[in-house]
């Protein structure tokens, strides 16, 4: 993992040098810097060199700010971690039970146009609909803020750096609300995708379940139906849902940085563009391999709970 | 059985949390709102002294001397003080923290009366120590730690080349610069940004320490960075000029997406917005609420004919594109008319522009003769490069291309449009591998120097001269006007330099544009400097 991303961002042409001191800058100072950045040792002096550097711990230096990666780069996963938590939340709590009730109600109007906005939901690009956003709810109604984490004016003393347990913390209701806000118009756009695909999956793995003859059983015994569904329905049908769930997570992370432009969001995606358009190779190997470490996570976090919603299913 | 509750309980919950959350949404009107009035009192009348300048990008570094990039000049700007300044909408040279200046006869020896009684955010005292201080610091650095300082003094300490004998003090408050020869740019360089005077107790406790700690003696002082997002400053209470400056407290907001600062700006959340697209322009002029400012231009965006390449190694070539293309049409289409058509290498506003040279018109059928003339009345395929990324001076890089290609297509040149991400697209243009490419500058100091020598000299072919034009006349004249001292002969130079430039045609120019910035209404004593950074001392609300 870490010799591709290695390998893949030197394949890139543009010196680094040359891009951190930007058009205006001489030929010797780009040469000077190549060499103090180690640039010019070959690059498998600069892999161990760095890879010896992680096992310790030590991320790198960023060529651009010149701090190291470690120090700098938490406020960044923060910001974003909030806005994909914040996202994901609406997303399965949105799209699971659209999906359920359009299932319940299979073929009805609300079935029907639940999976056409499901459909535009997917294609819809992020670009688009965060300006769209901004313009309605913004300017027009003037209820939700267009841009940033927080009201500039009345600044958020960072502490975790997750806006929420911060003002919490500080127990700065008022603040909480306007964090909140905040979140609202960029986690919308970043939750349609997986709202979507979300939404039809629970409803094509209801569907099947609902088939079963465990069922009709239940419903033959004069079950609620509303029990029947919430409880033992869903509780097979989740397990698919789950799945997509945790891979839609992980494209969550990378997938933010359209809607981190966008909304001004000063987030990992954010970060790790800036570092590829400034050629800043640590921050680049850093981001990804953060990123990389967890969608990993979050996959084996997946795992573990399908054992819980399913005994049978066992890791030995 | 437990187990199975506790789902029942979590999906209970889940159904309860999206009630709630659908409910909220209906609710957010008169929570909205409320805050907005509270927005709107902190903005309120003459209240409001908290001003948030909402621009692309954050800053890489607080200190001035260590960065080559303009985000970062815009906030210190306001936190430093240059020994001489820009005028207020110009690059003329005005006293600063000097308040009288001298030069000898010879161009050689400077005499700078310094400003008494000034301080620095830490307490400390401004004097002619402190300014040796900082030149010492320069000069003893390397090119990766102060860019600048190598490419406007000709290296550092040891180095032959380094145009700064000595800085010396003579008491408290004068200070002597001698030269080895004359630079006849000296005092324009030294009002540039990057040659700002900083606190040596603050940068003697180490540079990379210092790039987050900014101490000079400007008229705000450096109070939170919080990264990628804001940048706050505030009032420097001891400020030497009285009365100054007017507000409590600026906030830069990054916000990289040109549409969503315009939304900012448009909902009240930001004052000011630089980085106004052109074809917003109108946008904000309609909006009652809002008031457009234009930056005086101070750039150039040009389309670079590589000269080593074929066919455009043959002047009736690089003649006819010049020719073959409609500037006028792509200025008001793509700037929309916010741009003055481009003749020079250099804008209007530089001193030594000449005012004399016959701009090539748009003249299709002169462009096939000079083509038949080379031998290509068949025309010929090339590529052309186009920008991938808006930059003040060429807003769409990508349909300016199209027009170009089109323009080009009627006098039988075959055009493929070529893009890259920005940095592989400088790295191989500088290598010389395009036949034709976009690309603009914006002017440092205001020179002439800064635009003709930089792009279109034979010593910076490989860095910023793109085209690999070589021309022994031009390489004269410029290294003749850079120790010219007496400025009408250099204007003169300067003038000769671009009618021979306008014959060998190794560039189109297309445009200098005149970059756009909205704000509020009430805002008032705001004034775009050419060079990028504005000072906001002068600035308040109504």
């Amino acid at each position: 993992m870490t010799f591709l991303v290695f390998m893949l961002i030197r394949a890139i042409p543009g010196n680094p040098a040359q891009v951190i001191l930007g058009q205006q800058a001489t030929k010797e100072a780009v040469e000077a810097l190549t060499i103090k950045l180690g640039l010019d040792q070959p690059w498998y002096t600069q892999y161990f060199s760095y890879l010896g550097g992680i096992l310790k711990g030590d991320l790198g230096e960023s060529m651009r700010t010149r701090l190291p990666v470690a120090d700098e780069i938490w406020p960044y996963l923060a910001a974003t971690l909030e806005l994909a938590l914040f996202a994901m939340i609406i997303a399965v709590v949105v799209g699971v039970n659209a999906g359920i009730i359009s299932a319940w109600f299979q073929n009805s109007w609300f079935d029907y146009s639940a999976m056409v906005l499901a459909l535009v939901g997917v294609s819809m690009p992020i670009f688009w609909l965060g300006l769209m956003g901004q313009w309605a709810f913004a300017i027009e109604l003037q209820w939700l803020p267009t841009t940033g984490r927080e009201n500039v004016r009345d600044p958020v003393s960072a502490i975790t750096n997750l806006y929420i347990i911060d003002t919490l913390i500080q127990g700065r209701f008022d603040q909480l609300w306007v964090v909140i806000k905040h979140l609202i118009l960029p986690g919308l756009a970043l939750a349609t995708i997986p709202m979507a695909i979300i939404a039809r999956m629970t409803r094509s793995s209801m569907l099947e379940v609902m088939r079963s003859d465990y069922i009709r059983t239940a419903r033959a015994k004069g079950q609620k139906m509303f029990w029947v569904v919430y409880k033992h329905a869903l509780k097979n049908a989740i397990i698919p849902v789950l799945t997509v769930i945790g891979l839609q997570i992980g494209l969550l992370l990378g997938g933010a940085i359209l809607t981190e432009t966008i909304f001004a969001w000063p987030g990992i995606g954010r970060y790790i563009y800036d570092a590829i358009n400034f050629r800043d190779y640590p921050v680049i190997q850093s981001g990804i391999l953060i990123v990389a470490f967890i969608f990993v996570m979050i996959n084996l976090i997946v795992d573990l709970l399908y054992g819980l919603i399913d005994p049978r299913i066992k890791y030995d | 059985m437990r187990k199975g509750k506790l789902w029942s309980f979590a999906l209970i919950m889940l159904l309860i949390l999206s009630t709630a959350l659908a409910a909220c949404s209906g609710g957010d009107d008169n929570e909205g709102s409320g805050d907005k009035d509270k927005d709107a009192a902190d903005k309120g009348g003459s209240e409001n002294k908290t001003l948030v300048f909402g621009r692309g990008g954050d800053s890489t570094s607080l200190d001035p001397s260590r960065v080559t990039e303009g985000e970062t000049f815009k906030v210190t700007v306001n936190l430093f003080e240059t020994l001489l300044n820009f005028g207020e909408q110009d690059t003329t040279v005005q006293p600063g923290l000097a308040k009288e200046y001298d030069t000898s006869e010879d161009g050689l020896t400077y005499t700078f009366q310094l400003q008494e009684g000034v301080k620095f955010h830490d307490g400390t005292d401004f004097n002619a120590e402190a300014v040796v201080k900082n030149f010492e610091r320069w000069a003893n650095g390397d090119s990766d730690t102060f860019p600048y300082y190598n490419s406007m003094f000709g290296g550092f300490k040891d180095d032959e080349e380094h145009v700064i004998e000595s800085v010396k003090a003579d008491g408290e408050s004068t200070v002597i610069i001698t030269l080895k020869r004359p630079q006849a740019p000296f005092l324009k360089n030294l009002a540039m940004s990057m040659f700002a005077i900083s606190s040596p107790e603050a940068f003697e406790k180490g540079d990379d320490e210092y790039e987050r700690n900014p101490v000079g003696t400007g008229p705000f002082k450096f109070v939170e960075w919080k990264p990628n997002e804001t940048i706050t400053i505030e009032k420097n209470e001891e400020y030497w000029q009285e009365g100054l400056p007017k507000l409590e407290r600026i906030i830069f907001q990054a916000i990289p997406d040109n549409s969503a600062r315009l939304n900012a700006l448009l909902s009240g959340e930001i004052d000011l917005a630089d980085g106004i697209n052109p074809a917003d322009g109108v946008k904000i002029e309609d909006n009652d609420a809002l008031q457009l400012f234009e930056r005086p231009s101070m750039n150039v965006g040009y389309l670079g004919l590589t000269v080593t390449r074929a066919p455009f190694d043959k002047k009736e070539v690089r003649q006819a594109m010049n020719y073959a293309i409609d500037k006028q049409s792509i200025v008001d289409s793509f700037f929309e008319g916010r741009a003055e058509v481009a003749k020079n290498p250099m804008p209007s506003s530089i001193s030594g522009y000449n005012e004399d040279v016959e701009a090539y018109a748009y003249d299709p059928e002169k462009a096939k003769e000079l083509l038949k003339e080379a031998g290509l009345e068949d025309g010929f395929e090339m590529e052309l490069w186009a920008m991938p990324v808006p930059r003040p001076y060429m807003p769409d890089g990508t349909k300016v291309a199209e027009a170009i290609q089109s323009n080009l297509a009627d006098v039988g040149i075959k055009a493929k449009i070529v893009s890259y991400e920005w940095a592989t697209y400088l790295d191989k243009a500088s290598k010389g591998e395009a036949d034709a490419f976009m690309l603009g500058w914006t002017g440092d100091n205001g020179d002439a120097d800064n635009f003709l020598y930089v792009l279109l000299d034979e010593d910076n072919i490989g860095s910023n001269n793109y085209t690999y034009f070589k021309n022994d006349e031009t390489h004269k004249l410029f290294l003749e006007a850079q120790t010219e001292v007496d400025e009408d002969k250099r204007i003169e130079l300067y003038k000769q330099a671009q009618e021979i430039l306008h014959e060998e045609a190794p560039w189109v120019p297309l445009a200098h544009s005149i970059p756009l910035l909205g704000g509020a209404k009430e805002l008032t004593g705001f004034v775009p400097h050419p060079t990028g950074s504005d000072l906001l001392s002068n600035v308040e609300f109504k």
